[in-house]
C-alpha cells in the first residue's frame, strides 16, 4: 500500500489507536494441530442468543460431528461433537465468560479414533439454493468468529430478506498477539475464497470485499493469488485499532456509514470473518459442522507461541502444555486479544467457538498502572472511532448519573478499550461503560419487572376484591331470602290472628 | 451615586415583582404527585416501609415525610425514579448495598399449608394443600410476607443468585485518583 | 472469588508524570535563554516560584489528609510555577513569585479539587492576580543584560535585588506592549514612537524575535517557545488547533488593522512576538485541564482567545491581554464543549440515527 493510499484510507477511518501489534511473536510458525486432549469440555452456549438445548445422555456414544445441543431458538446455534467418544458428564462447568460463572456444559471423554459422522455433500455446492446452504450453515453451528460468535445463518438470511449488494470479509485481525486469521488466509486461502464465493451466494451479494490490514503482507499476496481469476476482491486497508470493527471497515472499503439504530444490511453490505469463511467452505463442501478453530497461543510468558487448530472445548491448559508451557509465571492470562479479550481465572477453561487467542502476559507486557485523575487531555475522545466523549462519559457514572452518559452517547459505545489503551491516567474507561451498560439494562429489567409484579398485585387486589363483594353479595341475597321468608310468616300469622279475629266478632255478633 | 442606588433599586423592584407575577400566574394546581408516585411503587403493599400499603408510602413521599429510599422490594430502579420524580439528591451506590432478594421455599421444611401463597401479594407463590410450594423468582417482589407466615420457617429470602446471564461488570474503583 | 480485570489487557506507554515532564522539556531551551538573558534575579525567581508551588502543594494535600508524594512527582504543581516564573518580570522581588504560585496552587487549583478539576488556568489566574494586586512590581521590566556582560548584577546583588528590594538602573525599561500603550496614553502614535522603543532598546525587530529586549521570560525566548511548541506537536502531547488557531486569532485582525491605519495598530510580527502570546499559544491554551475536549473546540478555543488578546492589546487599558483572554475563554469552556462534540458514528449532529434514503446509499 502506498503513503498517498493508505494517508486516504486512513483519512475515512475514525479515531483509532496503534498499539504495538507483537505479532511477530506467533505470526511465523504454521498452524499445528493439537494433539486430543483427554477430555473435551463443551459449554452450549458458545454464541450470541438463546442456549442450545442438550439432546444427549451421560454414557452415550458420540461420533464427531453429531449433534450435542440443538439450536434453542431463533437466534441460537446448534453444538457439535469435536470428535469421537463418550459423554462422561454433563453439568457447569467454568466457562470462558469475565464473571468466572459456571455455565452447562457437555463433557467428552475422546476414544482416540476422531470418526466422523456421515455427511451427504452435492458435487457442486452451486447448485444448492441459496436458502439451502443459509440453513446448511446454521446446522453446522456456524457463528460468527471474529469474536462476535452472531449465528451466521441468521445474518445470510436477514441479508437476502433486506437485498445486500455487498459482502465485506473482515480480514483486519487488528488486536494485537493475534495472528490466526494471518496464518489462516496464508496456508488455507483457497477454501476461504470458496468460502466467501458461497457465503456471497447465499446472502444474494453481487461484490465481494476482502479487507486485510497492510501489516499482513504474506497474507495478501496468498488471498491475491487464491482469489485471481474469480469476483472476490483483495482490498488493503492501514493497519490500526479497531479496524476489525466491521463498521469501521465498511466505512474505510465503501465510503458508507451504518446508521446507529439500524444494521449493515440495511445499507447494502454484510460483513463476516475470514474465519467464518473458512468454516462455511468447510460446511458445505464437506459437510463438517464447527467443531474446531484456530487459536493464536502467544505472550511472553509462553515458551512457543504460535497458532494451534483446536477442538472445542480443548482446556486453555492443553492449549499451554502443547506450546511448550510457561516460561515464567504469567501474571494475566488473556482469552481473545489484549484490546477486548476476557482475563481467565486459572487454565482450567474450555476454548470456545468464539476464542482466537489464549494470551499469558507478563506483567511488562500489561503493566499494572495505578489510576489517576483525569486531566482531561481528550487523548481518549481522539481515539474513540465511534466519536464519544469517553472522559465525560466516565465522570457522569463516577458520580452515578447514567442518564447524562447515556445523553453523551453510552449506548453507541462498542467496548473497543481503545480510550483506556490510550488515557495517560489509566482510568478504566471501558470497564466504566460496561458496568453502566450492564446496570441500565438491569434497571431496565427491574423496571418491566417491578410492572409486571404490579399488575400481578393489582390484578391479585381486584380478585380479592370480586370474592369479598361475592361473598357479600351472596350474603346479602341470604339474608335477603330469610328476611322474605320471615315476613311472609309474619304477614301469614297476621293474616291467621286477623281471620281469628273476625272469625271471634263473628260469634260475637 | 444617586443613579446607582436608583437604577438598581428600580431593578431590584422590578425582578421582584415579575417573580411574584409568575409565581401567582404559574402556579400549580392540585397535586397529581400522589397518583405519579403510586405509579411508580411497586403495588405489593406489603408494607415494609412502615405506612398502610403503596397508596400511604405515596402520600407520604409526596409530603416529603419519607425518605426515596423507603421501599426495600422496590430495589435501586424505584430509588432511582423516585429521586428524579420528587428532585431528591440521592447516592444510589449506597442504595445498591440492600442486594435485591426473592423468596424462597425449603423443600424439606414446607408442610404445604398453602398459608404463603394466600398471603403473596403477586402470586409468585405457587401451590396446593399438602404439596410442596414453589416461588416464580420473576413474580416475587421479596416482600417477606410469606416468612411471616410460614408455621415452619419453610420460607425466607435469599439474595437473587447471579446467572451468565444476569451477571454485568461491578463499577470499578479508583483507589488512587481521589480527585 | 477474586475480580477478574477489564479489558484491556495492553497499555499504551504514558502517564501523566511523562506528560507534564515532556511538556516541561519543551520549556527548557526558552527558560535557559531566559536565565542567560536576565541573569542571576530570573533564576532565582523560578527558583522561588517552584519551591512555594512544591511546598503549597504538599502543604494542601497534607490538609485534606491524602498522600502527596504520588501528586507531587506528576509534575504538575512544578509545571505551573514553571510558567508562572515565566510570565513574570525578571527581577521581580521574591514575594511576588511566592504569592503567586500560592495563588496558583492552593486557590486556582486546590480548591477546585485538584489536578483536572481547575476551572482556570493556575498559571494565568495568578499572574492576573498579581497584574491586578501589584501592577507596579509587575510592570517593571528590565533590559536584558546577558550574564558573564559587563552591566550584569552578580549574584550578590541579585540576591539583592530579588530578596532585597534593590533597584537596579536598567529597570525602568517598558514592555514594547507596554510603551506603545503608554506612548498612545499621551497621544504619540506608532509611526514615531516604536522607532524611539526600539532605539532605547538593543535594535530593530530581528533583536525582539531573539528576544532582546525587555520583558518576561516568557516573552524574550518567542521562537524557542515556538520550537518547543513544535517538538510538542511531534510528540503528540498537544495537537496543532489550538495554537495555529491562537495565533491566527492575533495575526488575522493585526493584518487587517494594520493595513488599514497604521499609525494605530502593530503590525503582524511585533503581535505574534510580543508579551506572552508564543507561550500562551503553545503552553497555556493547551493545557488540557481548561481547555475543550474536541479538536475542532480547541480550534474554536485557540481563535477566539488570540481575537480577545488582540482585542484587548488595542482597545484594552492593559498593554497586555493574554492572560485576560486565556481566563475568559477558559469560562467558556464548558460551553463549547457543550456546543462542539464529535458526530457519533452513524448519527447525524443532533445526534439522530441517519436515515437510509435508497437501497445502498445513506445520506
Amino acid at each position: 500500500m502506498n503513503p498517498l493510499s493508505r494517508f486516504f484510507s486512513g483519512l475515512r477511518a475514525r479515531g483509532g489507536v496503534h498499539p504495538d501489534g507483537r505479532k511477530g511473536l506467533s505470526a511465523e510458525p504454521p498452524i499445528r494441530i493439537l494433539p486430543m486432549p483427554e477430555r473435551l469440555y463443551v459449554p452450549l452456549q458458545q454464541h450470541v442468543g438463546a442456549c442450545a438445548r442438550l439432546s444427549v445422555l451421560v454414557g452415550d456414544k458420540l461420533l464427531k460431528g453429531q449433534l450435542i445441543g440443538a439450536s434453542g431458538g431463533n437466534i441460537s446455534a446448534p453444538v457439535h461433537a469435536p470428535t469421537s467418544g463418550r459423554v462422561v458428564a454433563i453439568g457447569e462447568f467454568p466457562s470462558p465468560h469475565p464473571s468466572g460463572l459456571p455455565g452447562a456444559t457437555v463433557t467428552i471423554e475422546p476414544d482416540g479414533d476422531d470418526r466422523c459422522i456421515e455427511a451427504v455433500v452435492p458435487n457442486d455446492p452451486f447448485d444448492l439454493s441459496p436458502e439451502e446452504i443459509a440453513t446448511r450453515v446454521g446446522a453446522a453451528g456456524i457463528v460468527g468468529l471474529g469474536g462476535a460468535t452472531f449465528p451466521s445463518a441468521v445474518k445470510l438470511k436477514l441479508s437476502r430478506k433486506s437485498g445486500i449488494s455487498t459482502l465485506i470479509v473482515n480480514g483486519g485481525e487488528c488486536e494485537p498477539y493475534l495472528t490466526c486469521d494471518d496464518r489462516l488466509m496464508r496456508e488455507r486461502a483457497s477454501g476461504i475464497v470458496e468460502g466467501i464465493r458461497l457465503i456471497a451466494y447465499a446472502a444474494g451479494a453481487r461484490e465481494m470485499l476482502v479487507g486485510i490490514e497492510d501489516n499482513k503482507p504474506e497474507a495478501i499476496a496468498a488471498m491475491r493469488l487464491a482469489a485471481a481469476g474469480s469476483e472476490v476482491q483483495i482490498k488493503v486497508v492501514p493497519a490500526m485499532y479497531p479496524m476489525g470493527w466491521d463498521k469501521q471497515m465498511i466505512q474505510v472499503l465503501t465510503g458508507r456509514e451504518v446508521p446507529a439504530e439500524g444494521r449493515s444490511a440495511e445499507i447494502g453490505v454484510l460483513v463476516h470473518n475470514v474465519a467464518t469463511a473458512w468454516a462455511v467452505y468447510q460446511a458445505i463442501r464437506f459437510g463438517r459442522p464447527l467443531v474446531s478453530r484456530v487459536v493464536t497461543v502467544s505472550g511472553a510468558a509462553v515458551v512457543a507461541p504460535g497458532n494451534l487448530e483446536v477442538p472445542i472445548g480443548a482446556l486453555a491448559a492443553d492449549l499451554i502444555a502443547a506450546s511448550g508451557g510457561l516460561l515464567t509465571q504469567p501474571q494475566r492470562l488473556v482469552l481473545g486479544g489484549p484490546m477486548m479479550g476476557t482475563q481467565l481465572p486459572h487454565l482450567n477453561v474450555p476454548m470456545v467457538k468464539g476464542s482466537s487467542g489464549l494470551l499469558a502476559l507478563t506483567g511488562k507486557e500489561i503493566g499494572l498502572p495505578q489510576p489517576a485523575p483525569c486531566i482531561r487531555c481528550s487523548n481518549c475522545v481522539r481515539a474513540c472511532p465511534v466519536g464519544l466523549l469517553p472522559l465525560e462519559m466516565a465522570a457522569h457514572i463516577r458520580a452515578a448519573d447514567l442518564s447524562a452518559a447515556v445523553g453523551f452517547g453510552l449506548k453507541d459505545c462498542i467496548g473497543c478499550g481503545s480510550c483506556s489503551y490510550v488515557c495517560p491516567a489509566h482510568i478504566p474507561l471501558v470497564h466504566f461503560f460496561n458496568y453502566a451498560r450492564g446496570e441500565l439494562a438491569a434497571q431496565e429489567k427491574g423496571k418491566l419487572r417491578t410492572e409486571a409484579t404490579r399488575k400481578l398485585a393489582d390484578s391479585r387486589e381486584e380478585r380479592m376484591q370480586r370474592i369479598a363483594r361475592e361473598r357479600e353479595e351472596a350474603a346479602r341475597q341470604r339474608a335477603a331470602r330469610k328476611a322474605a321468608a320471615d315476613a311472609a310468616k309474619k304477614a301469614a300469622a297476621m293474616e291467621a290472628a286477623r281471620l281469628a279475629a273476625t272469625e271471634n266478632q263473628e260469634e260475637l255478633v | 451615586m444617586f443613579i446607582a442606588i436608583f437604577s438598581l433599586t428600580l431593578l431590584g423592584g422590578a425582578l421582584g415583582l415579575f417573580l411574584g407575577y409568575a409565581a401567582r400566574r404559574l402556579a400549580v394546581e392540585g397535586n397529581p404527585l400522589v397518583e405519579e408516585i403510586q405509579a411508580i411503587l411497586p403495588g405489593s403493599q406489603c408494607g415494609q416501609c412502615g405506612f398502610p400499603g403503596c397508596a400511604g408510602a405515596a402520600q407520604a413521599l409526596a409530603n416529603h415525610e419519607a425518605p426515596v429510599t423507603l421501599c426495600p422490594p422496590g430495589g435501586r430502579e424505584v430509588v432511582a425514579l423516585l429521586a428524579a420524580k420528587l428532585g431528591v439528591e440521592v447516592n444510589l451506590t449506597e442504595v445498591a448495598d440492600t442486594v435485591p432478594q426473592v423468596a424462597e421455599v425449603l423443600e424439606d421444611l414446607c408442610i404445604g399449608c398453602t398459608r404463603c401463597y394466600k398471603a403473596c401479594p403477586t402470586d409468585a407463590i405457587l401451590g396446593a394443600a399438602k404439596q410442596i410450594h414453589a416461588v416464580f423468582r420473576e413474580a416475587c417482589t421479596a416482600c417477606g410476607k410469606c416468612v411471616e407466615v410460614c408455621p415452619t420457617e419453610a420460607t425466607r429470602l435469599i439474595p437473587v443468585p447471579v446467572t451468565l446471564q444476569s451477571w454485568y461488570w461491578s463499577k470499578p474503583s479508583l483507589q488512587g485518583a481521589t480527585a | 472469588m477474586t475480580m477478574l480485570a477489564h479489558a484491556p489487557h495492553a497499555h499504551a506507554p504514558m502517564t501523566v508524570g511523562q506528560i507534564m515532564a515532556t511538556v516541561m522539556l519543551a520549556l527548557v531551551p526558552a527558560t535557559l535563554y531566559g536565565f542567560w538573558l536576565y541573569g542571576w534575579p530570573a533564576i532565582l525567581l523560578w527558583s522561588v516560584a517552584m519551591a512555594t508551588a512544591l511546598l503549597a502543594e504538599a502543604g494542601t494535600l497534607l490538609l485534606q489528609g491524602r498522600a502527596a508524594k504520588a501528586t507531587l512527582l506528576d509534575g504538575s504543581a512544578a509545571l505551573t510555577a514553571w510558567l508562572l516564573a515565566l510570565s513574570l518580570p525578571p527581577f521581580a522581588p521574591w514575594w511576588v513569585a511566592a504569592i503567586g504560585s500560592i495563588f496558583a496552587i492552593v486557590i486556582a487549583k486546590q480548591v477546585f479539587g485538584g489536578l483536572g478539576q481547575n476551572v482556570f488556568n493556575p498559571a494565568m489566574a495568578a499572574r492576573v492576580m498579581l497584574l491586578i494586586s501589584f501592577p507596579v512590581e509587575m510592570t517593571l521590566w528590565a533590559a536584558p543584560t546577558p550574564m558573564f556582560s559587563g552591566h550584569a548584577p552578580g549574584f550578590l546583588q541579585s540576591l539583592a535585588i530579588t530578596f532585597g528590594g534593590a533597584h537596579w538602573d536598567g529597570m525602568a525599561s517598558a514592555s514594547l506592549l507596554g510603551h506603545v500603550k503608554t506612548e498612545f496614553t499621551r497621544g504619540i502614535d506608532l509611526v514615531s514612537s516604536l522607532p524611539a522603543h526600539f532605539a532605547s532598546v538593543h535594535g530593530g525587530l530581528q533583536d525582539a524575535a531573539w528576544g532582546r529586549r525587555a520583558g518576561s521570560l516568557g516573552e524574550t525566548g518567542g521562537l524557542l517557545l515556538l520550537a518547543g511548541g513544535v517538538f510538542l506537536i511531534v510528540r503528540g502531547i498537544i495537537t496543532w488547533h489550538a495554537p495555529v488557531a491562537m495565533l491566527l486569532g492575533v495575526a488575522a485582525p493585526a493584518l487587517l488593522a494594520h493595513a488599514v491605519d497604521p499609525a494605530h495598530y502593530l503590525g503582524v510580527l511585533p503581535h505574534l512576538l510580543s508579551g506572552g502570546l508564543m507561550l500562551a499559544a503553545f503552553f497555556i491554551v493547551t493545557d488540557p485541564v481548561t481547555s475543550p475536549n474536541t479538536p475542532a473546540g480547541m480550534f474554536v478555543f485557540g481563535l477566539l482567545c488570540g481575537g480577545l488578546t488582540w482585542v484587548i492589546r488595542s482597545w484594552g487599558g492593559y498593554p497586555e491581554g493574554v492572560a485576560f483572554a486565556v481566563m475568559f475563554l477558559n469560562a467558556l469552556t464548558p460551553i463549547i464543549d457543550r456546543y462542539v462534540k464529535p458526530r457519533i458514528y452513524g448519527r447525524d449532529r443532533k445526534g439522530q440515527s441517519l436515515q437510509i434514503e435508497a437501497k445502498g446509499s445513506v445520506k
